[in-house]
């Protein structure tokens, strides 16, 4: 029973790890929470839905093209709702995202519907055993997937021009864009990348619970924001963690209170912002604001 | 100019006197009782919003928790429905301290989250709590007013709750010009210099929500018992953001824009039917427009309308 929740903790926490590097990172470069994060996910289960209905269902094929899809939703919103507000107050900018949410969320309403869609079956499903918990391909497909992003990601931004500009941007917008560093530039790449990591996790928790909705993007997002800020929010191994160590205390929890389960993160969320607001990696964005 | 304002007020007095005389349609009326609730409820937003600066996505919550409160106290206990309103105030004003005492050291968009993760809970617990909120089902039979056995009807609602409506309007206008509403505008414009100054920050802040509780607490009360049957999806994340757009909308910092964005977005739908279920789809619209080319509101406290006579120092100006 122990390994079996763990298992499905750390697959939940995986999905939850790769929206909230989305939320990490406009937050180290931008500093404001992207309320339209959680909607850019819900809007890669949707991509991911209507393009096995017409492509068929070939998982290597959807991926790449879903990630592409809302890396480039994710980069439209940053340049209509926040590019004109770069030097407007924060609340401003938090406002403008709200009402950016809205839009996203209603529009798929209003196009798509609010029905629960399923989404064709991505491969055969069979199960393993390992002890006593079982694991199936699916789960396989979701951890395996996610993780690889994450890797790659992390790659990204250690390794290439654009992650060094990106951490350039984080640690001081003024001084990186005096170095020459351009911020529009900067701020597209890391929305698209963001965006592009959200649809990657709602096309891969479309496939697991074979469900697409309209409303999935808000308990998602709020979820993976806590993931963000147990980490420490700016900190992008500090995203990855706390994704993972809250889907394995959700798993947990909500085992004791199935009723509660959501309410969990946000009790999570509300607790760490209180006693630990810079977050296990105690970042350092937070606390040279504060 | 005072004599001017003050008839600006008794026409319009007069107008919403007259209202349910002229027009026998119950839809209007409807849609002015709803309007003076959401007027009544976005003052209380403005006040924690808009004068003293802190971001909250619970004002939906504490105006659901003011309607359960008022209703619970209604059915289950029998309490007069005066009683249960001001047990509804009270309770809304409780939450406000209790949430404000922990969450109040965060700032800006922190605030934002931790309360939208309260609204949350508060919709949970609503849902879940079988025993007392009957969960989804809701409540419903909750009693109307009356008096001497004489039960309220529309026209007579409509009545008592313009009336409400504006001592809720002239209570937060002399609040807002108060040593109250200085401290709190002081600790929005700039928190650590308000500190310097010797302004103890968390109780004003803490006041502030419990201020905007108290006339969450009021709505909530005065809708369940005008529409007699509550359940939790009528207090919503969606409904708390709808409340920011109004707020933002007429201006955030004045006590009438508010107002008049409340009354703009609850007209919305109604004037455009053909909108249906676009309404939240243009309100989301609206929000980031707003923010990009008027982010201080349609009604900042310097408009100058055409017939309004010029500022006594641009006219010095020659201007």
């Amino acid at each position: 029973m122990f390994l079996q929740q763990l298992v499905n903790g750390l697959m939940l926490g995986s999905v939850y790890a790769l929206i909230a590097l989305g939320y990490t990172m406009v937050y180290g470069v931008m500093k404001f929470i992207n309320f339209a994060h959680g909607d850019v996910y819900m809007w890669g289960a949707f991509f991911g839905l209507l393009l096995a209905r017409y492509t068929g269902p070939h998982f290597l094929v959807i991926l790449p093209l879903v990630m592409l899809l809302t890396g480039l939703l994710g980069a439209a919103v940053e340049k209509v709702a926040y590019r004109p507000l770069r030097k407007a107050p924060r609340l401003v900018v938090t406002t403008s995202a709200i009402g950016m949410s809205i839009v996203l969320s209603n529009l798929a309403l209003l196009l798509i519907g609010s029905e629960t869609f399923p989404l064709p079956a991505m491969l055969p499903v069979r199960v393993f055993h390992i002890g006593n918990a079982l694991i199936n391909t699916t789960q396989i497909l979701v951890l395996g997937t996610a993780l690889l992003l994450m890797a790659i990601l992390y790659w990204f931004i250690n390794r290439s021009r654009y992650g060094k500009a990106i951490r350039a941007a984080s640690e001081d917008r003024e001084t990186a864009g005096l170095m020459g560093i351009s911020m529009d530039q900067v701020s597209s790449v890391v929305f698209f990348v963001g965006s592009a990591m959200a649809g990657a996790a709602g096309l891969l928790v479309g496939i697991y619970y074979d469900a697409v909705y309209s409303t999935m993007g808000f308990t998602a997002g709020i979820k993976a924001f806590t993931a963000a800020i147990i980490g420490g929010i700016g900190s992008i191994p500090g995203a990855m963690i706390g994704g993972l160590l809250l889907g394995v205390v959700e798993n947990f929890g909500a085992s004791v209170m199935s009723n509660y389960t959501d309410g969990i993160a946000f009790a999570v969320m509300i607790l760490v912002l209180l006693f630990k607001p810079g977050g296990l990696f105690n970042a350092y964005i937070y606390q040279k604001r504060v | 100019m005072r004599g001017a304002k003050l008839l600006q007020y008794l026409i319009l007095g007069a107008i919403l006197v007259v209202v349910p005389l002229v027009v026998h349609s119950g839809y209007v009326m409807q849609i002015l009782i709803m309007l003076a609730i959401y007027g009544i409820l976005v003052l209380g937003l403005e006040i924690i919003l808009g004068q003293t600066g802190l971001f909250s996505l619970a004002q939906a919550a504490f105006y659901g928790m003011g309607a359960y409160t008022s209703a619970l106290l209604a059915l289950r206990l029998g309490w007069p429905i005066w009683l249960a309103t001001i047990g509804a105030m009270a309770t809304s004003a409780l939450f406000g301290a209790a949430i404000g005492f922990p969450v109040l050291r965060l700032r800006g968009d922190y605030l934002a989250i931790a309360t939208l993760g309260f609204g949350e809970i508060f919709q949970l617990i609503t849902n879940n709590w079988n025993s007392l909120t009957r969960g989804p089902m809701g409540l419903p039979g909750i009693p109307r007013p009356h008096v001497f056995g004489i039960m309220f009807d529309r026209t007579m609602y409509y009545y008592m709750i313009v009336a409400i409506f504006f001592i809720a309007l002239i209570t937060a206008f002399h609040l807002c010009r108060s040593f109250l509403g200085r401290t709190f505008r002081s600790i929005r414009d700039d928190e650590d210099a308000a500190e310097f100054m010797g302004i103890n920050i968390t109780k004003y802040k803490i006041l502030s929500f419990v201020i905007g509780g108290i006339f969450a607490g009021l709505a909530g009360s005065l809708f369940a018992h005008y529409i007699t049957f509550i359940s939790p999806d009528t207090f919503t994340y969606t409904d708390s953001e709808m409340l920011l757009a109004m707020v933002f909308l007429g201006g955030a910092g004045t006590v009438i824009g508010p107002v008049i964005g409340a009354v703009i977005l609850t007209l919305l739908p109604e004037v455009f039917q053909f909108l249906v279920q676009w309404d939240m789809f243009v309100i989301g619209v609206i929000m980031v427009l707003v923010m990009i080319y008027r982010p201080q509101g349609i009604w900042t406290s310097d408009i100058r309308w055409p017939w309004s006579r010029k500022d006594p120092a641009l006219a010095a100006q020659g201007k």
